[in-house]
């Protein structure tokens, strides 16, 4: 379980996340919605200690993060995987050395193992007849994939997703929800999605948190946010131009 | 006045704190080095690239260094009567204190403008967040293997510049002018000491230290997109070079 408790954090000066509040259960699906620019980005980086808090506290599995030394900090980061809003992916390996990197680095596997795990991990995902690409020859969807293929890899017990359909056609961001869902059923991870597909994210997530302002404004079921009264959930979710956010 | 007073502190403070980050960066990347020691293959690479990938271009500046030398000192010389004392002349100049500074320049020129471009690119396609998520050492791949190869690769270089400029200036001074031959080569036998050698390694193991940290420090907090990585790149060699040519100046004093 992953809580933040009154959690600040501001860049020069302007507070992106302001005495903000969330717990993240155990073993589900939790997407974090919300206009940009809003800080939903930096509140996935929190969770895995990539930002500190200029206040508040992190806990992740009751243990409080916020101000753990580098070592402490990786051994609780064993627990997490993640996936980035453009993959992330090393832009001097191939495909198959990406996925296989975590591996070879934390695991004393063979080479044939290490093959097996990597070509299981890919054609998990879907990809097959890929390793020897670079990033850079592969479209969007692609490079999630590969990005998710190496996030699973390690079997994580929480994986962090940081607009993983951004910049995705409706089918590839369709399937790649699917391929979240369908991995999320076989290995029971929590996940975190940081996203604004509206509907779609209502069909692969368990709770729905609204980030607006720095601060959790509604949280629930995606059934419960599509039946909020709040003016901002209403707005966001409709995204009508009339209402309490304005366009910066 | 106040304004001016408050601008010179807060300009101050700022230096310091920078210092004091890059300080910590240089201690953190040698805890690296001795607590998570990297593959001997990441070192190997980066030898190759900092050192081998580097060797053209220090041949070239050498032997045009080395004959301007010979050009020059072998007129100036011959004024006073001692174009005998060419070859130590060009030997001592290169050894102690052209060849350690001007392959350092050219490696940074080179290696270390790339060093930074590289780490700073992968600061913003958040491939260093990437490792850390992983909860691996981003500094064990990406700045302590290029440190150690930095300190391994710049002497090797200086030593090639200091053999090709020596020889670029026998070609100049004696070939091309009629120089003595046997006078420049037993006169550098007779006045280059070991002291004199081992200043100029020591010079370029110092100066291999101060471009991989200054390279790696500027490209690991480069940020704001491809403007900032640009922006990270030139001050790394601004940087770079300028310290280590006021670092040359107090090793020398120290060393001479």
């Amino acid at each position: 379980m992953i809580e933040l408790h009154d959690v600040v954090k501001s860049f020069d000066g302007q507070a992106v996340l302001d005495h903000l509040s969330l717990a993240v259960p155990k073993g589900l699906i939790t997407a974090v919605i919300g206009p940009s620019g809003e800080g939903k980005s930096v509140l996935l980086k929190h969770m895995i200690g990539l930002m500190r808090p200029r206040s508040g506290r992190v806990m992740v599995d009751g243990e409080d993060i916020t101000h753990l030394g580098r070592e402490a900090l990786n051994r609780v980061r064993e627990k997490f995987g993640m996936l980035f809003q453009n993959a992330a992916l090393f832009d001097s390996m191939t495909v198959f050395e990406n996925v296989a990197f975590p591996l070879e680095e934390k695991t004393k596997l063979s080479r044939g193992e290490i093959r097996d795990r990597v070509h299981e991990a890919l054609e998990h995902v879907g990809l097959k007849g890929v390793d020897r690409k670079y990033p850079d020859e592969l479209s969007g969807g692609m490079k999630k994939r590969v990005g998710l293929a190496r996030a699973l890899l390690l079997n994580p017990q929480i994986i962090l997703f940081d607009e993983p359909t951004t910049g995705l056609d409706p089918i590839i961001g369709r399937a790649i929800h699917q391929l979240i869902k369908d991995t999320h059923a076989r290995y029971g991870f929590t996940a975190v999605i940081v996203s604004h597909e509206i509907p779609e994210i209502y069909d692969i997530s368990d709770q729905v948190a609204m980030l607006y302002r720095g601060k959790i404004v509604e949280m629930g079921t995606p059934e419960e946010i599509q039946r909020s009264t709040d003016p901002v959930v209403r707005q966001f979710i409709s995204g009508s131009l009339e209402g309490p956010i304005h366009l910066v | 006045m106040l304004l001016v007073i408050r601008k010179m502190g807060e300009l101050t403070l700022c230096f310091v704190r920078e210092l004091g980050r890059m300080l910590n960066f240089l201690l953190y990347a040698l805890y690296v080095i001795v607590r998570h020691p990297g593959k001997p293959i990441h070192i190997i690479k980066q030898v190759h690239f900092i050192g081998a990938k580097s060797f053209f271009v220090i041949f070239l500046t050498a032997s045009f260094t080395g004959m301007v030398l010979g050009l020059q000192l072998y007129y100036t010389l011959k004024k006073f009567g001692s174009e005998g004392v060419l070859g130590t002349a060009v030997a001592l100049s290169l050894i102690r204190e052209l060849g350690p500074v001007l392959s350092a320049l050219m490696v940074t020129g080179r290696a270390g403008s790339a060093i930074t471009a590289e780490i700073g690119i992968k600061r913003i396609t958040e491939q260093i967040d990437a490792l850390e998520t992983m909860a691996l050492e981003p500094f064990k791949y990406l700045v302590s293997p290029k440190l150690l190869a930095a300190v391994i690769a710049l002497p090797l270089l200086c030593s090639i510049y200091d053999v090709v400029g020596i020889y670029g200036g026998y070609v100049v001074g004696v070939k091309l002018l009629g120089g003595n031959p046997g006078a420049y080569f037993s006169g550098m036998e007779t006045d280059v000491e070991w002291k004199d050698v081992y200043s100029g390694i020591i010079k370029s193991v110092s100066f291999g230290i101060i471009i991989a940290w200054i390279c790696c420090y500027k490209g690991y907090n480069a940020s704001h997109g491809a403007e900032g990585v640009s922006r990270a790149t030139t001050a790394a060699v601004v940087m770079s070079s300028v310290l280590i040519l006021i670092w040359d100046y107090f090793l020398t004093s120290v060393l001479l």
